[in-house]
């Protein structure tokens, strides 16, 4: 199981890369393997922020359905575009080219309370 | 929980196991999509040895099985296999199954793993011919081997010359086991199914010859859920999904087995009486044009009333496009109508197609 060090992690498999007041956000490696193939994302290409615990989307996959939970507040800056014609780029590199969106985090202190790589992988175990 | 002769190989190709009918198994190797595909365009291999298999001997084993089966089990010669179904009195399915003619005395059925228990009882309830019926489930190994490259494959490693018809099987060896070598499959591509009872290093043996045969063909394992989505572009029945004992043979779209001219089978009064009276509803292929994934149970809706519901459903790996199977009002199961399937309280136009939703 792939738990990159650097990243923050939430209780619903997902991933924030946080890079100034910058975030990114993906599906974990353990989380692409529960879903199986992804066949569709699901965001809004005109959604123009996310809410901290809203649903942001859903992530269609040969095995199940999954909502997309927002881990934090923020405008969105960009959602990504490639996986619409390559959804599978979520199961084949889902903390790189499968990341889904990033966005202008609006307080760098809630994120705080996310997991760090070795508590996400605890709460794997 | 039970493990198949081949457990330690998946384990060692790091398979993705699950409880399934009571065994563990592999329901992906790799991609799922991936899998599907490689049967489609050269050959996969399945291990279906969760399937149960039940041999029925007797003097009066024919009796037996046109008795318990709703297909004329007498057309059958050594050496041919026949699709059939067992039925309640209602009409409702007991389970879908293979028919092996063995010898004139002797027949294989080979059923669903999770009715393995049911069908032996009812086969017991219904044993009016003194006939034996023996469970040899646990003892027996299955392999399926799909896809248009799979007789070269097999060719390879088989003892004798394979010149099966579809529906036909024949007692060889493969890489030295003996096996039943069986012209049959559950994907739509020309297939073969390997039964034989063995121990697990014969199952290695099979194996390994067989991924070894199939190398140029880049053969690959698949898992239970590219079974599933290769034989729903078929629009072949899942048991459990699309056919159950609440549903009757004729709205499921398997008419073409129910021999109602046969002199008797159980569940025959109620099925000719369905047929008398009309169908109330009918198993319909769909396809949607939009970016969802029917589920199954999701609801079938015409003008904001519900009509039906899914019973299985994917996003065809070929065509890229959702498909599913549902049940239907009969007041709109004509080719081309226009439904909608409800997901999550959205409606996604949908439209009755004929099968197979893949052309072979």
């Amino acid at each position: 199981m792939n738990i990159p060090g650097g990243l923050k992690y939430t209780k619903e498999h997902e991933w924030i890369k946080v890079e100034g007041n910058v975030g990114t956000i993906g599906i974990t490696d353990f989380a692409q393997g529960e879903l199986g193939d992804v066949v569709f994302v699901d965001i809004d290409p005109n959604l123009d922020s996310i809410t901290a615990n809203e649903s942001f989307g859903t992530i269609e996959a040969v095995k199940t359905v999954s909502e997309l939970f927002a881990p934090s507040t923020g405008k969105i800056l960009e959602i990504n575009s490639k996986l619409e014609n390559e959804p599978q780029l979520l199961n084949s590199d889902p903390y790189g080219e499968g990341w889904l969106i990033k966005f202008e985090i609006a307080d760098l202190s809630a994120l705080d309370d996310l997991l760090d790589a070795e508590a996400y992988s605890s709460l794997l175990t | 929980m039970k493990k198949t002769k081949f457990y330690s190989i998946h384990e060692k190709l790091g398979a993705k196991l699950v409880d399934f009918a009571g065994y563990k198994m592999p329901i992906q190797y790799s991609s799922i999509i991936g899998e599907h595909k490689c049967v489609r365009e050269s050959v996969g291999v399945f291990d279906v040895s969760h399937m149960g298999e039940v041999r029925i001997k007797g003097e009066r084993a024919l009796d037996f099985i046109q008795n318990i089966t709703v297909n004329n089990a007498s057309v059958l010669v050594d050496g041919k296999v026949q699709y059939s179904a067992m039925c309640y009195e209602d009409g409702g399915i007991v389970d879908d199954l293979l028919v092996y003619r063995i010898a004139e005395n002797e027949f294989l059925l080979v059923i669903n793993a999770s009715n393995i228990q049911k069908d032996v009882d009812w086969m017991k309830k219904n044993n009016l011919f003194d006939v034996d019926i023996i469970d040899e489930s646990d003892e027996y190994s299955l392999l399926a081997v799909q896809g248009p490259k799979s007789i070269d494959v097999l060719q390879k490693i088989c003892a004798d010359t394979i010149k099966l018809e579809y529906y036909t099987f024949f007692n060889t060896k493969c890489a030295g086991v003996d096996v039943l070598l069986s012209r049959t499959g559950y994907t739509g591509e020309p297939g073969y199914e390997i039964y034989f009872k063995g121990s697990e290093s014969e199952a290695e043996k099979i194996w390994s010859a067989i991924f070894e045969a199939g190398t140029e063909f880049g053969i690959q394992p698949i898992g239970l859920a590219a079974r599933d989505s290769l034989r729903l572009e078929m629009g072949f029945c899942l048991y459990g999904n699309d056919i159950n004992q609440t549903t009757n043979p004729l709205e499921a779209g398997l008419g073409w087995i129910t021999k109602l001219k046969k002199e008797n089978f159980i569940g025959k009064n109620e099925i000719a009486q369905i047929k008398e009276n009309g169908l109330s509803r009918k198993l319909v292929p769909m396809v949607c044009d939009e970016r969802v994934f029917p589920r199954t149970g999701y609801s079938i809706q015409v003008d904001g009333k519900k009509i039906g519901y899914v019973t299985s459903g994917t996003v065809s790996p070929i065509l890229e496009k959702p498909i599913a199977l549902g049940y239907v009002d009969i007041s709109y199961v004509e080719l081309g109508q226009s439904v909608n399937i409800m997901i999550r309280d959205k409606e996604v136009p949908a439209k009755i197609v004929k099968l197979p939703f893949v052309e072979k």
